[in-house]
C-alpha cells in the first residue's frame, strides 16, 4: 500500500488563490506580513510540486514519525456502539498525536526556506511539544508562546520543550491561553520575519496556513481510505474527528470529502453544555467573524470582541476554528455537533475499559459523538480519528474520576452497561 | 476634500508635518478619553485617532494592550467609540478611528461606516485590513465619503505598495518599524526610505508611525514625513498617572506641546 496516495482532489477542497473556501478564510493580517505569507505560499507550493521535498517528507514521516499509523478495527467498543468503529490510531505516531506530521512538513519547508529559526504558539503544550521535536530533529532555533495559565496547568509539556531545547515565553497578556499565544506569536513574527518561520499549530488563521497544514496532514485521511478500502472492501459510511482548530479533522475529512457517500462529522467541545455559555462550539454556536487572519466562526459577543472558550480539553479550547470547517459546514458536506465535558469523560474510560487505549481527551470527544452517530447510523461502518493519546491528560482524569482515592467511582462501570451516547 | 486632508494641507503650507495624537476611546473612561483627547486637541495635535479597544490586538505593543485591556474591562462599547468619535469631532479636528476589522465587520460595514460619518468621524485607519479583503469597506467608504487608510511597511514590496496607495485616501499609514506599536528610544533608519518609496506611488500624505515619544524625534520624523503618529507614548501617561485625572491631562498637555514643536523644527 502507498502511504500517501491521494483522492481525487475535488472542488470543494481547493479555495480559490487567495485562501478563500467559499466566504470564509482570506487573509486579514497586517501589511506587515503580506510580502512573508506571499513568500511562504510561494515556496510551500514549489515544495509540494517537487517530487525530491514530498520525498523527503513521507520518508521522515515513515522512519521517525511512524506512519502510516494503524486503522484498528475496535471489536470490543463496536460491540457497545452497534456499529463497526475503526479507529485511526494517529496516538502511537512519535510524540502521541496528529500533529507531529504537521510541524515536520513545516519544519521542514523552513529549512528549504533557508531560514533557520521557528516559532509556535501552544495551548497545552502538545503542538509546543511537537514543534520543538521537529526543531531538535532538523536543528532548527525553536521559541515557543505559551499562555502564563497554561503554562502553570501543563508544567510537565513546559518540562517537555525545554528538555528538546527549546525556549517557552509565557504569554501574560489578555486571557493568558491560547488565543493570547497566537497574538503573542504574530506580534513576534512581525518583528522576526525575515530570519523567523512561524509554525502555525493547526488548519486556521491566514493564507496559506489553513491549505499548508491540510497538506501536511491529509495523510490522515488518504491512509485511512485506502486501509478501510483494504479492510472492507468498502468505503466507510461516515468518518468522525474531533474540532477545535481543526487540524486532525482537516486531514481525515480531506481523504473524504469527495466521496459523496461518506458522511463527515465533526465533534466540537461542548464543555458544560453549548446552553451554559461555557464551552468551545465554535461552529455550532459562534458567528462569523475575523479572527487570528481568516473569516470563520468565531465566539464573540455583540461588538465582536472575542468570547473567552472553555473546555475540559485544552487542544479544543479555542474561540475560532478553521475556516474550511466553517465552509464545510456552511455548505452541508459536514455536520458539526457539540460533545459536552461529561460525555468526552464518559467515553475517555469507556475506551479505556473496552479497548485497553487511553485516548486524549480531545480524542475522546470524537468517541462520545461516534458512539452518539452509532445509535443513528446502527451496522454502519465509521472511521474515527483517534488524534492522539491520553497520558498528558491523566491529571485531568485523576481529579475528574477521583482515581487518587481508593477508587474512581464516576469511572464508566461494565462496557455492556455503558451509559456513553445515551440522550441526555 | 475630508477634514484629515485639510489638516494635513493646512500643516503642509506652514511648511511643517501634522501631529496625529492617538488614545483608545474608553480610556481611562469614556468620559476620561474625551477630557483627554480634548486636551490633546487644544495643545496642538492636528489630527486625532480614536482606538476602538479590542481583544485581540496583534499590532500593539504591552502599553496600548494595556490600555484596550482596560476600557473593555470596564464595558466599552462600539456605540461608546462612536459617542467619543461625536464629542471629539465637535471640536472640529480631522477624527479618525483605528480599528481591527472584527468589530466592524460584527457592527455591519455600512451601518459603522453611515454611525461614524454622522458622529463626524473622518475615517478609519485598519491595521488588520488591507485592499486585498476590503470589498465591501472600500464600497461603504465610498458612500459615506470617508478615508480610507491602509497602512504600508518596510516589508512591502513595490508592487503592494502601489496596490495599497491606490486605495488609500485622507494620508497613508506608513508603519515604519517591524514590529508592534510602542515608545522606541531611538527612531528606525527604514522609516525614510519606506515614506521616499511611498511618495513615489502616490501625492497622498505618508504619516509615520514608528514610537515617537518626544519632540526631538518628532522633529526628526517631521524631516521626511507629512505626519507624525503618536500613541503609545500618549498611552504610557495615562497609565502612569494611575488614576489621578490632573496628572494625566497636565502630562498630555505637556506632551502634545512638546510633540507640536517638534513637528515644527523639523
Amino acid at each position: 500500500m502507498t502511504t500517501h496516495a491521494q483522492s481525487p482532489a475535488g472542488p470543494t477542497l481547493v479555495p480559490d488563490g487567495t485562501g478563500h473556501f467559499g466566504d470564509f478564510g482570506g487573509r486579514f493580517m497586517p501589511e506587515a506580513l503580506m510580502a512573508a505569507l506571499d513568500e511562504l505560499t510561494v515556496a510551500w507550493q514549489d515544495a509540494m510540486a517537487d517530487p525530491a521535498f514530498t520525498a523527503e517528507f513521507e520518508t521522515m514521516l515513515r522512519e521517525y514519525a511512524g506512519t502510516p499509523s494503524l486503522l484498528y478495527e475496535a471489536r470490543k467498543l463496536s460491540e457497545v456502539a452497534g456499529a463497526r468503529i475503526l479507529l485511526k490510531r494517529e496516538d502511537l505516531n512519535h510524540t502521541g498525536a496528529h500533529k507531529i506530521r504537521n510541524v515536520l512538513g513545516q519544519a521542514l519547508l523552513t529549512k528549504r526556506m533557508g531560514k533557520s529559526r521557528v516559532i509556535a504558539e501552544t495551548g497545552a503544550g502538545q503542538h509546543g511539544v511537537a514543534s520543538a521535536t521537529a526543531a531538535a530533529y532538523l536543528d532548527l532555533e525553536c521559541v515557543v508562546y505559551m499562555g502564563e495559565v497554561d503554562t502553570q496547568r501543563q508544567a510537565l509539556n513546559v518540562a517537555r520543550m525545554k528538555l528538546l531545547g527549546a525556549e517557552v515565553v509565557a504569554v501574560k497578556s489578555g486571557s493568558r491561553t491560547l488565543k493570547d499565544a497566537i497574538n503573542e506569536a504574530l506580534r513576534e513574527w512581525v518583528a522576526s520575519v525575515d530570519h523567523t518561520a512561524y509554525l502555525f499549530g493547526t488548519a486556521a488563521g491566514p493564507h496559506p496556513f489553513p491549505s499548508l497544514v491540510r497538506s501536511f496532514v491529509r495523510g490522515i485521511g488518504d491512509e485511512a481510505r485506502l486501509q478501510c478500502l483494504d479492510l472492507t472492501g468498502a468505503l466507510p459510511d461516515a468518518v468522525t474527528a474531533c474540532v477545535g482548530g481543526g487540524s486532525n479533522a482537516i486531514g481525515l475529512f480531506a481523504g473524504f470529502v469527495d466521496d459523496p457517500s461518506v458522511r463527515i462529522v465533526g465533534f466540537e467541545a461542548g464543555g458544560d453544555g453549548v446552553d451554559s455559555g461555557r464551552h468551545a462550539a465554535t461552529i455550532h454556536a459562534g458567528e462569523v467573524g475575523v479572527l487570528h487572519g481568516a473569516r470563520t466562526y468565531v465566539l464573540q459577543d455583540e461588538d465582536g470582541q472575542t468570547v473567552e472558550s472553555h473546555s475540559i480539553s485544552a487542544g479544543l479550547d479555542y474561540p475560532g476554528v478553521g475556516p474550511e470547517h466553517a465552509h464545510l459546514a456552511a455548505s452541508g458536506r459536514a455536520t458539526y455537533l457539540p460533545v459536552t465535558d461529561t460525555e468526552a469523560m464518559e467515553a475517555f474510560s469507556l475506551l479505556a475499559r473496552t479497548e485497553g487505549i487511553i485516548p486524549a481527551i480531545e480524542s475522546a470527544h470524537a468517541i462520545a459523538g461516534t458512539m452518539r452517530l452509532a445509535r443513528e447510523m446502527p451496522g454502519a461502518t465509521i472511521v474515527v480519528n483517534l488524534s492522539g493519546r491520553g497520558d498528558k491528560d491523566m491529571g485531568t482524569a485523576m481529579e475528574w474520576f477521583d482515581l487518587g482515592e481508593d477508587r474512581g467511582e464516576r469511572l464508566a462501570p461494565d462496557a455492556t452497561d455503558a451509559t456513553v451516547g445515551e440522550p441526555r | 476634500m475630508s477634514a484629515v486632508e485639510r489638516a494635513f494641507d493646512a500643516a503642509r503650507s506652514e511648511g511643517r508635518a501634522a501631529l496625529v495624537g492617538y488614545l483608545p476611546a474608553g480610556f481611562p473612561s469614556v468620559d476620561g478619553s474625551i477630557e483627554a483627547l480634548k486636551v490633546m486637541v487644544d495643545a496642538g495635535c492636528d489630527v486625532i485617532e480614536i482606538g476602538l479597544p479590542y481583544s485581540d490586538p496583534v499590532m500593539d505593543g504591552p502599553t496600548i494592550q494595556a490600555a484596550a485591556q482596560q476600557a473593555l474591562e470596564q464595558g466599552v462599547r462600539t456605540a461608546d467609540v462612536l459617542r467619543v468619535v461625536e464629542a471629539v469631532a465637535s471640536t472640529g479636528v480631522a477624527t479618525v478611528v483605528m480599528t481591527y476589522w472584527n468589530p466592524v465587520e460584527r457592527y455591519g460595514v455600512d451601518r459603522f461606516a453611515a454611525d461614524l460619518a454622522a458622529a463626524g468621524g473622518s475615517g478609519l485607519i485598519t491595521p488588520d485590513l488591507t485592499p486585498d479583503e476590503a470589498g465591501p469597506w472600500l464600497a461603504a467608504s465610498e458612500a459615506h465619503d470617508l478615508d480610507r487608510v491602509f497602512l504600508v511597511a518596510p516589508s512591502s514590496t513595490p508592487e503592494r505598495i502601489g496596490y495599497t496607495v491606490e486605495h488609500c485616501r485622507g494620508f497613508v499609514y506608513a508603519a515604519a518599524v517591524m514590529g508592534v506599536t510602542g515608545a522606541r528610544t531611538s527612531t528606525s533608519d527604514l522609516a525614510a526610505p519606506l515614506v521616499s518609496r511611498t511618495k513615489a506611488a502616490t501625492k497622498l500624505p505618508v504619516g509615520v508611525g514608528i514610537g515617537v515619544s518626544n519632540g526631538d524625534q518628532a522633529a526628526e520624523v517631521a524631516g521626511y514625513a507629512d505626519g507624525v503618529i503618536v500613541g503609545s507614548a500618549f498611552v504610557r501617561v495615562v497609565l502612569d498617572a494611575r488614576g489621578d485625572t490632573d496628572r494625566a491631562l497636565t502630562g498630555l498637555r505637556t506632551l502634545t506641546e512638546d510633540l507640536a514643536s517638534g513637528v515644527r523644527r523639523g
